[in-house]
């Protein structure tokens, strides 16, 4: 019986790059940026990394399909180096593959790094791309903004919410998050907004305005990860270690079965509550004291919280007005600014909620330091509700 | 000889108000100001000659018992596809026999006459259904632009359960060039209307129409119902006259309503007379362009009992005021419209891949599972139901007539789409299936969680740089 990952791996180093729009930087030079930082806080010279993986969620507008890039870019030493690529959750599949080596004891240092230059397109949003040659074919022309609008009709009709307090609750989690990412000096926006601001935005999919929507942003994150053993030999305090790894992937129901309602994400349920079992959680509400989740849109940030176990199923809407995720609630969420403010590079993105946690752990996290962080949990949502990929991590202090 | 076993229409939903035509372009041409009455039909951007082809076969075929066909034959002069028969994609659309008889027909203004005529003569068993479909681009400004219309029309003809029966049918073939479009032709180039008038109709037309009467022994005063199609408001009751047929025979030609649909005018106004008529009526039918077809049916009993699902007064009924002149331009591709670097996306088809998937994108056909009885779409290898995932255990399911409500929905406005914002959203089949499809024809406000839904043949892209349109279902919220 498998024993699962709790606490077989640790952090030994991260780093993450400045994220915003980097008209002057390379994804290169993005990569290079958090690894510089993620080697000075490892305290290892490159050459001791062993293996790597590579994260990059859209090749046409990056650095291509495979590994090199990366290889090339930080001149590692003729290492194994795997390109991974699962849209949203590209970030922490990365991350999965360097901690899984870690854990199988095949190499005693891994690295992982997710990348991604989105703003090398010359319009604003995600780059427009193919779903497939099929799919192409007949599915809507939808944007991201117009794919997570579904959840909001959905969760409108399911439970009868009144579509202006719904819309308020939405204003309310960018408020926050701007309020956080104001503190934050790597994030992409660090202004604060107020809820008539984000009310009264243009919609870009009804009921998404604006401020709805997250950042679109170049960046780059990274982790080193080791053994708790080499850690504690290399003298590394205050060690995080990986509670749980977990991911769930759509195979068709939510978008060809009545069983699905469009509510909710069925993604998120399964693997939330795989990743609590994991890590040994039996009360998510009270042991979860830090929350990074997959904020592309306001109203996916609502849906989640109900999906982590976080509020209640319906109840999602009075827990965000009553300022439960707030930086000073009962169970921050974006504490860093979320993909909202801090900005959302794809592949970069798991890897930046880890390092957000890292920081907080480490008790390095500045203006934004939480009092008393245990165990934090991060979410990417990759794809739509409809169809996604749900990646979740937890960390916490090791033991 | 065979006659009329059934007959459907589609006019676009869209009818765009001529006084808005005018205040365009009275700038250019002030005459144009006493064309400015009433209101046109005009295609969606996702609608062309072929989607209202589908949509009038399909109401034709609604009120048939036996809904098989021998064959069908497309009439238009703009047919989306020059070698691609057209009808063939009609026919596969909406999920006719592949052992049918198909073909297209064109090049004149009684492409849609001649094809009946030959409809009717066929020696072939069965129902064969003629449709008329007509979508045509003119210069803006023009005289053309604000007469014409946008529509389709279609017919059985067969021996049995007919009817209208055919009396007889003549053809008075002349090369008499009132307009004509050339190759590599976006636009028509016509001449003087009074001379088609005087030289054409009036010299023309009476040949036809003596050979009809005299082959089916009956006079000019015994028609009911008197068929002219053409864009000349006065030029019906002058011949009628001229003919000999009672004023009050003349059937209108919709200028003011529709416009003239080209080669579908004749059918659209053969259903309005069938939808009329009563038992014992003699039609008269003509067609006009180089030459002059005459086909002469009398309705029997069976005429009272007959509708279509939608007919002409539905399709007159369905319609949305349009009073932006700028947007029949865009649709039309008039203006060279910025329409952002979304826009520019490549949209090749590959038409393998196409091929593999024909019966989702054209039929709309996915699956019903053997084992757990799940309605699916698409149809995949396995089972979608999640306590079944049975291998290979779907039969053929055709949604194109399935009702739906919408369970998710939106509008996008940051993605490209020629008529922002794109709506679509989840659909609930009522028989289990679900989709994520595009919705058109929404009217901001009438749609939201819970709205029931049809499915309608649309364009789903064009891809311009290689000439090739993407056709898919599409819902349109029922009001």
């Amino acid at each position: 019986m498998a024993s699962g990952i709790k606490d077989k791996v640790v952090i030994l180093g991260m780093g993450c790059s400045k994220f915003g729009e980097r008209w002057e930087s390379s994804p290169s030079d993005l990569m290079v940026e958090a690894f510089e930082e993620c080697l000075h806080d490892a305290g290892i010279e490159r050459n001791q990394i062993e293996a790597a993986w590579f994260g990059a969620g859209i090749d046409a507008f990056n650095v291509g399909s495979s590994a090199m890039p990366m290889s090339i870019a930080l001149r590692l030493n003729y290492i194994p180096v795997t390109k991974v690529e699962n849209m949203c959750a590209t970030g922490t599949e990365a991350f999965r593959g360097a901690v899984y080596a870690v854990a199988s004891g095949a190499c005693d240092i891994a690295l992982a790094l997710g990348v991604e230059k989105l703003k090398d397109t010359g319009y604003g949003g995600l780059p427009q791309r193919t779903r497939g040659v099929e799919n192409d074919m007949y599915w809507p022309n939808l944007s991201a903004p117009g794919a997570f609008a579904q959840l909001a009709s959905g969760y409108r009709a399911k439970h009868k919410v009144n579509g202006d307090d719904l819309k308020r609750a939405m204003a309310h989690v960018s408020v926050k998050s701007h309020a956080n990412g104001a503190k934050n000096p790597k994030a992409h926006l660090q202004r604060e907004i107020t809820e008539e601001q984000a009310i009264n935005a243009p919609f870009i999919a009804e009921p998404i305005g604006l401020f709805d929507c997250c950042g679109v942003s170049d960046g780059s994150a990274c982790a080193i990860v080791t053994t708790p053993e080499i850690a504690e030999s290399r003298g590394k305090e205050n060690l995080v270690a990986v509670k749980a790894l977990q991911l769930a992937v759509s195979n068709g129901t939510e978008s060809g079965h009545a069983s699905w309602d469009g509510s909710y994400l069925k993604t998120t349920r399964i693997a939330s509550q795989r990743a609590y079992e994991e890590a040994g959680i039996s009360k998510p509400k009270e042991e979860i004291t830090m929350t990074e989740v997959h904020d592309c849109f306001s109203i996916t940030e609502l849906v989640t919280m109900e999906d982590l176990q976080l509020a209640d199923e319906g109840k999602g809407v009075k827990d965000v007005l009553d300022g439960a995720f707030d930086a000073e609630g009962s169970n921050p969420c974006q504490i860093d600014g979320g993909l909202k403010c801090f900005g959302h590079p794809i592949g970069a993105s798991g890897l930046r909620m880890l390092y957000e946690n890292y920081l907080q752990l480490q008790g390095r996290a500045g203006a934004r330091q939480l009092s008393h962080p245990k165990l934090g949990l991060n979410h990417n949502l990759g794809g739509f509700p409809h169809q996604n990929i749900c990646s979740i991590s937890i960390v916490g202090p090791y033991g | 000889m065979k006659g009329i076993t059934a007959y459907g229409v589609y006019l676009p939903k869209l009818r765009l108000n001529r006084q808005a035509m005018v205040e365009a372009n009275a700038w250019f041409d002030s005459s144009l100001k006493g064309l400015g009455k009433g209101e046109r039909s005009i295609c969606n951007w996702d609608e062309d000659t072929i989607t209202m082809a589908v949509e009038a076969g399909i109401d034709c075929l609604s009120a048939l018992q036996e809904k098989s066909l021998s064959g069908l034959i497309l009439a238009s002069t703009t047919a989306p596809f020059v070698d691609r028969q057209n009808s063939v994609l009609v026919a596969e659309a909406m999920n006719l026999s592949s052992q049918i008889r198909t073909m297209d027909i064109g090049s004149s203004q009684r492409a849609a006459t001649s094809a009946l005529i030959a409809g009717l003569e066929s020696a072939r068993q069965g129902n064969e259904m003629v449709i008329a479909s007509e979508h045509r681009r003119t210069k803006a400004g023009s005289r053309a632009e604000m007469l014409w219309g946008d529509g389709a029309a279609a017919l059985t003809v067969g021996d049995d359960d007919v009817i209208a029966r055919c009396l007889a049918v003549a053809t008075n073939a002349v090369d008499f060039v009132d307009h004509y479009r050339g190759e590599g032709s976006d636009f028509d180039y016509d001449w003087e209307e009074r001379w088609i008038r005087d030289e054409g109709f009036m010299k023309i037309v009476p040949d036809a129409f003596s050979e009809v009467l005299e082959s089916a022994g009956r006079v000019a005063a015994e028609i009911d119902h008197f068929i002219l199609p053409t864009d000349q408001a006065r030029t019906p009751a002058a011949l009628s006259k001229k003919l000999g047929i009672r004023s009050e025979a003349v059937v209108d030609n919709q200028i003011a309503s529709v416009g003239v649909a080209g080669a579908a005018q004749p059918f659209i106004l053969l259903a309005k007379a069938l939808e009329s008529a009563l038992p014992g009526q003699l039609i008269l039918l003509l067609g006009f362009g180089q030459g002059c077809d005459a086909v002469l049916f009398e309705t029997l009993d069976s005429i009272e009992r007959f509708r279509p699902d939608r007919g002409l007064s539905g399709a007159l009924n369905n319609r949305r005021e349009e009073t932006n002149y700028h947007r029949f331009l865009s649709f039309n591709n008039l203006v060279e419209r910025d329409i952002g670097k979304r826009g520019e996306v490549d949209k090749q088809t590959f038409l393998s891949g196409f091929n593999r998937r024909k019966d989702l994108l054209t039929g709309f056909i996915g699956g019903k599972c053997r084992d757990c009885g799940a309605v699916q779409i698409p149809r995949e290898k396995y089972c979608v139901n999640p306590e079944c995932q049975a291998l290979d255990s779907q039969d053929n399911f055709s949604f194109a007539n399935q009702p739906g409500t919408v369970l998710t929905w939106t509008a996008d406005r940051l993605t490209f789409d020629w008529s922002p914002p794109a709506y679509f959203g989840m659909v609930q089949f009522e028989c289990g299936g679900k989709l994520m499809m595009d919705f058109t024809e929404v009217e901001e406000g009438t749609i939201d969680s819970g709205s029931r839904v049809s499915v309608h043949f649309r364009i789903r892209q064009f891809d311009a740089q290689r000439g090739f349109r993407k056709y898919f279902w599409k819902a349109v919220v029922e009001s």
